[in-house]
C-alpha cells in the first residue's frame, strides 16, 4: 500500500471524526445538520477512495448511496423539519459542552485503546478506519444522550450509521445488499423519526424530548 | 580571519532577525488595520500610523498615579524586551541562526507567559477595578489557551522528533511530512489560541476603551507616554511572534535552511515578509465575520481548540503506531 | 568520614534539643537555638555537598543501637546526600531566618525544643538503611512537627489541624510498616540491604507500591491524601512552615523514591500510569484549591500539593520510562522530579518566609485586609516577587527548568510501547500545562493583592520593613532561584549520580556543552539556555529602556489615579483576591468544587447589609473523608456495646479470637 493511499484514506477517516466532534461542539441545529451533511459527504469520498484503493467497485454504490441520501436528502428534510416547526436554535445539553468534549476525546482513546490489539482484523488501514470508526459510534452515542432534542438526536443516530459504513467500508468485502438494506433501514427510520417528532410536537408542542419523561411521569420538575 | 569574519556574518543574521521582527511590527498591525478598515467600508488610518501612534506617544508626559511603584514602571520595559527576545528566537527567514538553539517552542511560550505575568501586575499595581479586572481575565484566558498550546507541541514534536524550531522548520520546508490532517487541526488551534493571547476578536477587542468586555484594553488602561508606547509596541510584537510561529511551523516554504548566500537570504526574508502580510490581511477577514463574544464564552472557544490538539495527538498516535 | 559527621551532626542537633528544654526554664534561648540549629545545618550542607559533588562512595555505618542483634544501620549514598542538600539548605535559612523571626514567638519554648530535634529526624530519615531505623526517624519527624505545628495552641482551628496531621501522619506510618512487612528481605531481615537483594513477587511489590503511595504520599501531599497539610502547615510559625512545607515533604517524596525505585527494584510500567495519573490530579486540583484561598498561608501550603504533583509526575513517567528500558526518557524525567524537589524547596521556603515576613509587619495572613506593602516593605517585596515568578515557572528561572525538563520527558513517552500510557501521558502534560498557568495566576493574586494597589487596612498601611536576618535568609534563597535558572547544567550535572544510581541513566554531561546550554537528549532534539536568555533579557531590556531614554521625553508627572475618569478612592473598590480569581473559579470550579454563588439582596426597605458569598465543596471532604468519618463514627457506636458485656461474655469472645486464630494457623500449614 503506497503512502499516499495511507494518507489519503487517514485525512478522510479522521476528516470523519473532526466532523463528529463538531456536531459535538456546535449549538445551533441548522449548523449541526450542516455538519452532519459534510460528515456524510466526507463519508463518501472515503468510501470512494477505499473502492479505488481496493480496487473493489461496488463500493462505489456505497459512496453514491451516502452521498445522495445522507449528503443531500437526509440533511434536506432535516432542515425541512427545523423550518416547518420553526425550533432554529435550540441545542439543548444536558451535561455542558466542555465536559461533553471530554469525555469525548476520551471516548476517543478508548476507542484506540480497543482497536489496536486486535492483529487479526487486517492491514493497517483497516485497524485504522476500525478505530476511527468505533469513535465515531461512540461519539454519535454521546450525543443521543447528551442531547434533549428530538432533531439532534436523529443526527446522533444517523451519525453512529456513518461510522458503521466506515468500518464496513474498511473491512474489505461488505456485500452490496447489505449496503441497500442498511441504507433503506436508515431511511425508514428517518420516517418514523419525523413522524416521531411532528407528533411530539403536536402532542406537547415542543420536541425536548425530556417532554416524554414528564409525561410517562418520571420527572416531576427540570 | 575567517572564523572570526564567519561568527561575525552569523551574528549579523541573527542582528537582522531580531531587529526585523520589532522594526516591521507596527506595519504589520497598520496593514491588519487597514484591511479591516476596508472590511468595514472605512478608509481607515495610514499604513504607517502604529508607527505615528509610537512616536506621538514617545513624546507625551508620562502620568503616574501616586501610588504607582516600580513595578508599573519597569513592566513596560520588561514586556516589550522579553516579548522581543522570544520573537527574536523564532525562525522567520531563515533557520539555524546563532541562538536559534538557545530556547525551543516551549521555552518561547514560556517566555510570553513572563510577558504576560508582568502586564498581568502592572495592572493590579494601581489597584483599580479596571486593573485588577483585565489581569484577572488575562490569566483566565492563559490558563485556558495553556493546555492547547501544549497540545500543539506535542503533535508538532511527534511530527518533526523535535522542539527546535529551527529543526522544524528545516524539516517541514521539505515534502517529506506529507498530507497531515494532525498538522490542519494544530493549525486550528493555534489560530485559536493566537487570537486569544493576541487579545484579537472574538475573545477581546482591541478597539474599545470603555467596556467591561475588555481585557487587554483595562489591564493597561492607566498607562499613558513612552510607557503605554511600549505596551503597544509589546502588543504588536507579539502578533508578530503568532504570525511567525504560524509561518515557522506550518508554512516555512522559501525558508533558507541550506545555502549561507546573502541572496538565498534576501529570497527568503522576501517570501516571509509576503507570508506575514498575506496573514495580517487575513485576521482582520476572520475578525469582521465573527462578534466578539462574552467572557463565559471563552472555555467553549479554547475548549475547541484544546480538542483540536487533543484529537490531532491522536489522529498521529493512529497513523504513527498502527 | 562524611557519614560520620552527618550523624554527629545529628546528635548535635538532639543534643540542642535537649539543651533548650533544659535552659528554656531560666532564660530565653532563641537565639542559642537558632544560631546552633544555623550552625549544624550549615555543617551537614557543606558534607552532602561536598559528598555528591566529588562523587564520593557509597558509605554504611552499623550503630549498636536499635532492636537488639539487628543494630541501626544507616548509609550516604548519592540519593541521601542529595535530600541532605534539600533538608539543610532549608533548615540552615529557615534557621538564619529564625534569628529575626523567631523573636517575636509569644511562647518560644512551645517550638524551641522540637525545632532542631524536627530537623535531626529528617535527616535520619534520609540516612536510615534499615526499615526499623527509617520508621523511628519518620515517626519521629512526624511528632517533632506535630509538636511545632501545635505550637499556637490557643486558636481552635489549630488544634483541629494538628489533629489532623496527627491521624494522617499515623496512617501514613501504617501503610508504610504494612509496606516494609510486604518487603521484608529472606528470613525476615529488614535491612534495606536484604530487601534489595530480595526477590519480589508481583503482588507484594504491586501492594507494596500503593501502600507507600498512600503512605509516602500521605506526608507529601499527594490529592485526596492532602487534607491536613493545609491546615497544618500555615498553623506552625513561618519559619517552621517552611521546613514543613518545603522540605519535609521532600522526605515523603524521599520516601518514595527509596522504596519504589530502589528496594523494589523493577516494578510494572503501569504502577507509572497510577503514580502518573495521581501526580497530574494532584497538580490540577492543588492549585485549584490554592486559588480559591485568601488566606497567604494556606494558599501557599496548597501550592505545596500543586508542586509535590509535578514532582510525581516526573516520577511515573521515570517508572514508565525505566521499566521499559527507555533510560535516557528515565534520566531525563528523573532529573526532572529531583531538579523540581530541589527547587520547590527553595522558593516555597522563600515564599513562606515572604508571608512571615508580611505576616510580622502587618499581623494579616488574610490576603483581603493586605495590599501596597511593595511601598512599606520593598525588600521582602523584591523577594517575594522572585520566589513567585519561580513557583509560576517562568524563564529564566528556575521552576522553569524543571518542569521544562518535565515537558521533555513527557515529549518523549511517544517512544513506550503501552498504549495506555501513550494516550494518557499527553493528557497528563495537559494538566501540567494547565496548572503551571493556574499557577501563573494564583501568583499574580498573591502579589497582586498583597504587595500592590493600595493599603486596604491601617495595618497594611503601617507595616515596616522585617529585620536584617529575615531578609537575608530570604535574598540567598532569591539567589538561588536566579543561579539556578540562570546555570541549571550545574545543577543537572550535581543530580546525575543520584539518577544514575537509581534509573541506570543519564542525561548527557551539561557542563561539557557550548554556552552552558542545557541538553535533554541531544542538541537537535531539544535545548534551552537560561544563561543566553536571561543576557539577551537584559540587553534588549537595557537597549530599550536606552533608546526610550534618548529618543523619548522623559518628563514624568504623578497625579490621582486615572481609572477611565471615574476614580473611587475607597480602596475596597480595588479587585479583592476572591474576585481576582472569579473567572477561574466560575470555569474550572464549578465542575471541580460544584461552586455556587450566594446572593443575599435584602428587600427594599430592609436595612440589614447585603450578603455576597461563595459556596465551595471540597470533593475530597464531601465524598472521601465525610463518609469515611461517618462510617468510623458509626462503627464506633456500635462497637461501644462492647464496653459493657458480662465477664462471661469477654471470656467468650476471647475464647473465639484464640480458636479463630487456631483454626488460621491449623489452615495456613
Amino acid at each position: 500500500m503506497g503512502t499516499l493511499a495511507f494518507d489519503l484514506a487517514h485525512l478522510l477517516a479522521g476528516g470523519m471524526l473532526v466532523l463528529s466532534f463538531l456536531l459535538l461542539y456546535q449549538d445551533r441545529i441548522t449548523a449541526v445538520i450542516n455538519v452532519f451533511a459534510w460528515q456524510a459527504i466526507a463519508l463518501s469520498l472515503s468510501v470512494a477512495w477505499q473502492s479505488i484503493v481496493q480496487e473493489a467497485p461496488h463500493l462505489v454504490a456505497t459512496a453514491v448511496i451516502a452521498l445522495v441520501v445522507k449528503g443531500f436528502l437526509i440533511p434536506f428534510a432535516l432542515h425541512r423539519i427545523v423550518r416547518r416547526l420553526d425550533i432554529h436554535r435550540e441545542v439543548e445539553q444536558v451535561i455542558g459542552g466542555g465536559p461533553t468534549m471530554l469525555t469525548g476525546l476520551a471516548l476517543v482513546a478508548l476507542a484506540i485503546l480497543l482497536v489496536q490489539p486486535v492483529r487479526e482484523a487486517g492491514g493497517t488501514l483497516t485497524r485504522e478506519d476500525l478505530a476511527f470508526a468505533l469513535a465515531i459510534i461512540l461519539l454519535g452515542l454521546l450525543m443521543m444522550i447528551t442531547r434533549r432534542n428530538a432533531v439532534t438526536q436523529i443526527i446522533g443516530f444517523m451519525s453512529i450509521e456513518n461510522g458503521l459504513i466506515l468500518a464496513a467500508s474498511g473491512a474489505k468485502g461488505m456485500p452490496l445488499v447489505v449496503e441497500v438494506s442498511v441504507a433503506f433501514s436508515v431511511l425508514i427510520a428517518l420516517i418514523v423519526f419525523g413522524v416521531f417528532v411532528f407528533r411530539i410536537r403536536e402532542r406537547f408542542d415542543t420536541v425536548d424530548v425530556s417532554a416524554l419523561d414528564r409525561f410517562r411521569g418520571e420527572r416531576r420538575e427540570r | 580571519m575567517a572564523m572570526i569574519f564567519g561568527f561575525l556574518y552569523e551574528l549579523a543574521l541573527q542582528g537582522v532577525q531580531m531587529f526585523i521582527v520589532v522594526l516591521i511590527a507596527p506595519l504589520v498591525m497598520g496593514v491588519t488595520r487597514k484591511v479591516r478598515a476596508h472590511l468595514l467600508r472605512r478608509i481607515g488610518p495610514p499604513l504607517l500610523q502604529p508607527y505615528f501612534d509610537i512616536w506621538k506617544l514617545m513624546h507625551k508626559e508620562a502620568v503616574l498615579a501616586h501610588n504607582a511603584s516600580w513595578i508599573y514602571r519597569v513592566a513596560p520595559y520588561f514586556v516589550f524586551a522579553v516579548t522581543w527576545v522570544a520573537a527574536a528566537l523564532i525562525p522567520t527567514y531563515a533557520s539555524g541562526l546563532l541562538f536559534s538553539w538557545s530556547a525551543d517552542l516551549i521555552a518561547i511560550v514560556a517566555l510570553l507567559g513572563t510577558a504576560r505575568f508582568s502586564l498581568a501586575l502592572a495592572g493590579m499595581d494601581v489597584g483599580t477595578a479596571f486593573g485588577g479586572l483585565g489581569s484577572s481575565r488575562e490569566m483566565m484566558i492563559a490558563s485556558l489557551a495553556e493546555p492547547a498550546m501544549l497540545l500543539i507541541v506535542f503533535t508538532v514534536a511527534l511530527v518533526a522528533g523535535t522542539t527546535q524550531l529551527s529543526s522544524i522548520a528545516a524539516l517541514f520546508s521539505t515534502a517529506a511530512v506529507g498530507l497531515r490532517v494532525s498538522l490542519a487541526l494544530a493549525l486550528f488551534a493555534m489560530m485559536f489560541v493566537g487570537i486569544a493571547e493576541n487579545a484579537r476578536i472574538p475573545i477581546d477587542n482591541p478597539a474599545t476603551h470603555l467596556e467591561l468586555t475588555m481585557v487587554h484594553e483595562a489591564m493597561v488602561l492607566e498607562y499613558s507616554g513612552r510607557h503605554l508606547a511600549m505596551i503597544e509596541a509589546a502588543a504588536q510584537v507579539k502578533l508578530v511572534l503568532y504570525f511567525s510561529l504560524i509561518i515557522c511551523l506550518f508554512v516555512p516554504f522559501g525558508m533558507a535552511t541550506g545555502e549561507r548566500s546573502l541572496a538565498a537570504f534576501a529570497f527568503a526574508m522576501a517570501v516571509y515578509l509576503a507570508k506575514l502580510f498575506v496573514l495580517a490581511a487575513l485576521l482582520p477577514v476572520g475578525e469582521t465575520a465573527l462578534a466578539k463574544m462574552r467572557v463565559f464564552r471563552y472555555p467553549v472557544f479554547l475548549g475547541g481548540a484544546f480538542a483540536a490538539g487533543a484529537l490531532a495527538v491522536f489522529l498521529l498516535f493512529v497513523s504513527r503506531g498502527f | 568520614m562524611p557519614l560520620v559527621v552527618a550523624l554527629l551532626c545529628i546528635a548535635a542537633f538532639f543534643a540542642v534539643a535537649v539543651l533548650a528544654a533544659a535552659l528554656g526554664q531560666r532564660r530565653d534561648p532563641t537565639t542559642t537555638v537558632y544560631a546552633a540549629s544555623l550552625a549544624i545545618s550549615t555543617v551537614l550542607l557543606l558534607t552532602a555537598l561536598a559528598h555528591l559533588i566529588a562523587g564520593g562512595p557509597t558509605l554504611s555505618v552499623r550503630m549498636p543501637f536499635g532492636l537488639p542483634v539487628l543494630g541501626a544501620h544507616f548509609r550516604l549514598d548519592a540519593l541521601s546526600a542529595f535530600f541532605l542538600i534539600v533538608i539543610d539548605l532549608g533548615g540552615a535559612v529557615a534557621s538564619l531566618y529564625a534569628l529575626g523571626y523567631g523573636r517575636h514567638e509569644d511562647a518560644p519554648m512551645r517550638v524551641l525544643p522540637y525545632y532542631p530535634a524536627f530537623l535531626a529526624a529528617m535527616n535520619l530519615v534520609v540516612l536510615a538503611d534499615d526499615a526499623f531505623a527509617f520508621l523511628l526517624s519518620w515517626e519521629f519527624m512526624s511528632l517533632s512537627s506535630w509538636a511545632i505545628v501545635i505550637s499556637h495552641h490557643r486558636e481552635p482551628a489549630n488544634v483541629r489541624a494538628a489533629y489532623i496531621y496527627l491521624l494522617m501522619a499515623c496512617f501514613g506510618t501504617l501503610s508504610l510498616l504494612l509496606a516494609f512487612g510486604l518487603l521484608a528481605g529472606a528470613n525476615g531481615s529488614f535491612a534495606f540491604a536484604s530487601i534489595r537483594g530480595a526477590e519480589h513477587t508481583a503482588w507484594a511489590s504491586g501492594l507494596a507500591i500503593i501502600l507507600v503511595l498512600i503512605g509516602a504520599g500521605s506526608k507529601a501531599g499527594l490529592v485526596p491524601l492532602h487534607v491536613w497539610l493545609p491546615l497544618a502547615h500555615p498553623a506552625a510559625p513561618s519559619h517552621a512552615s517552611a521546613l514543613l512545607s518545603g522540605v519535609m515533604t521532600k522526605v515523603g517524596v524521599y520516601a518514595f523514591i527509596r522504596i519504589v525505585f530502589d528496594l523494589i527494584g523493577s516494578p510494572s510500567p503501569w504502577f507509572g500510569l497510577v503514580v502518573l495519573a495521581i501526580g497530574g490530579i494532584t497538580a490540577f486540583l492543588g492549585v485549584l484549591y490554592a486559588l480559591m484561598q485568601h488566606d497567604l498561608k494556606r494558599l501557599l501550603a496548597y501550592h505545596t500539593v500543586e508542586n509535590i504533583g509535578i514532582i510525581f509526575i516526573g516520577l511515573g513517567l521515570a517508572l514508565a520510562f525505566r521499566a521499559n528500558g527507555i533510560y535516557f526518557a528515565a534520566a531525563l524525567a528523573f532529573t526532572g522530579a529531583l531538579f523540581h524537589v530541589f527547587n520547590h524547596s527553595v522558593f516555597k521556603s522563600l515564599l513562606f518566609f515572604g508571608a512571615g515576613a508580611v505576616l510580622t509587619a502587618t499581623h494579616e495572613r488574610d490576603m483581603e485586609r493586605l495590599g501596597g506593602l511593595i511601598h512599606r516593605m520593598p525588600k521582602t517585596a523584591i523577594a517575594f516577587l522572585i520566589g513567585c515568578m519561580a513557583i509560576s515557572a517562568l524563564p529564566p528561572l528556575n521552576g522553569f527548568v524543571s518542569e521544562w525538563l518535565t515537558f521533555q520527558a513527557i515529549l518523549a513517552s511517544p517512544q513506550l510501547p503501552q498504549w495506555g500510557l501513550k494516550l494518557t501521558i499527553p493528557a497528563v502534560g495537559a494538566l501540567l500545562a494547565l496548572s503551571a498557568a493556574l499557577a501563573a495566576a494564583c501568583f499574580v493574586k498573591a502579589f497582586g493583592t498583597t504587595f500592590l494597589g493600595r493599603p486596604r487596612t491601617p495595618a497594611a498601611a503601617n507595616a515596616v520593613e522585617v529585620d536584617r536576618f529575615s531578609l537575608a535568609a530570604m535574598f540567598i534563597l532569591a539567589g538561588l532561584c536566579v543561579f539556578a535558572g540562570i546555570l541549571p547544567g550545574i545543577v543537572i550535572d550535581g543530580l546525575a549520580p543520584a539518577v544514575a544510581q537509581l534509573v541506570g541513566g543519564v542525561m548527557p554531561k551539561q557542563s561539557a556543552m557550548a554556552w552552558l546550554t542545557i541538553v535533554p537528549v541531544e542538541q537537535s532534539r531539544s535545548s534551552y539556555n537560561g544563561l543566553i536568555i536571561f543576557v539577551f533579557m537584559v540587553s534588549s531590556g537595557t537597549l530599550t529602556a536606552l533608546a526610550i531614554h534618548r529618543f523619548a521625553t522623559r518628563a514624568t508627572r504623578r497625579s490621582d489615579i486615572w481609572d477611565c475618569g471615574f476614580p473611587l478612592d475607597a480602596p475596597q473598590t480595588q479587585y479583592t483576591p476572591s474576585s481576582f480569581a472569579q473567572p477561574i473559579r466560575r470555569v474550572f470550579g464549578t465542575v471541580v468544587f460544584r461552586v455556587h454563588e450566594v446572593l443575599d439582596m435584602p428587600q427594599p426597605g430592609d436595612t440589614r447589609a447585603g450578603h455576597f458569598g461563595v459556596r465551595v465543596i471540597d470533593p475530597v471532604w464531601r465524598f472521601g473523608y465525610g463518609p469515611l468519618a461517618r462510617g468510623i463514627g458509626w462503627l464506633a457506636k456500635h462497637f461501644d456495646r462492647l464496653q459493657f458485656l458480662t465477664i462471661r461474655s469477654y471470656l467468650t469472645l476471647v475464647f473465639c479470637a484464640l480458636i479463630l486464630l487456631l483454626v488460621v494457623v491449623a489452615a495456613w500449614r
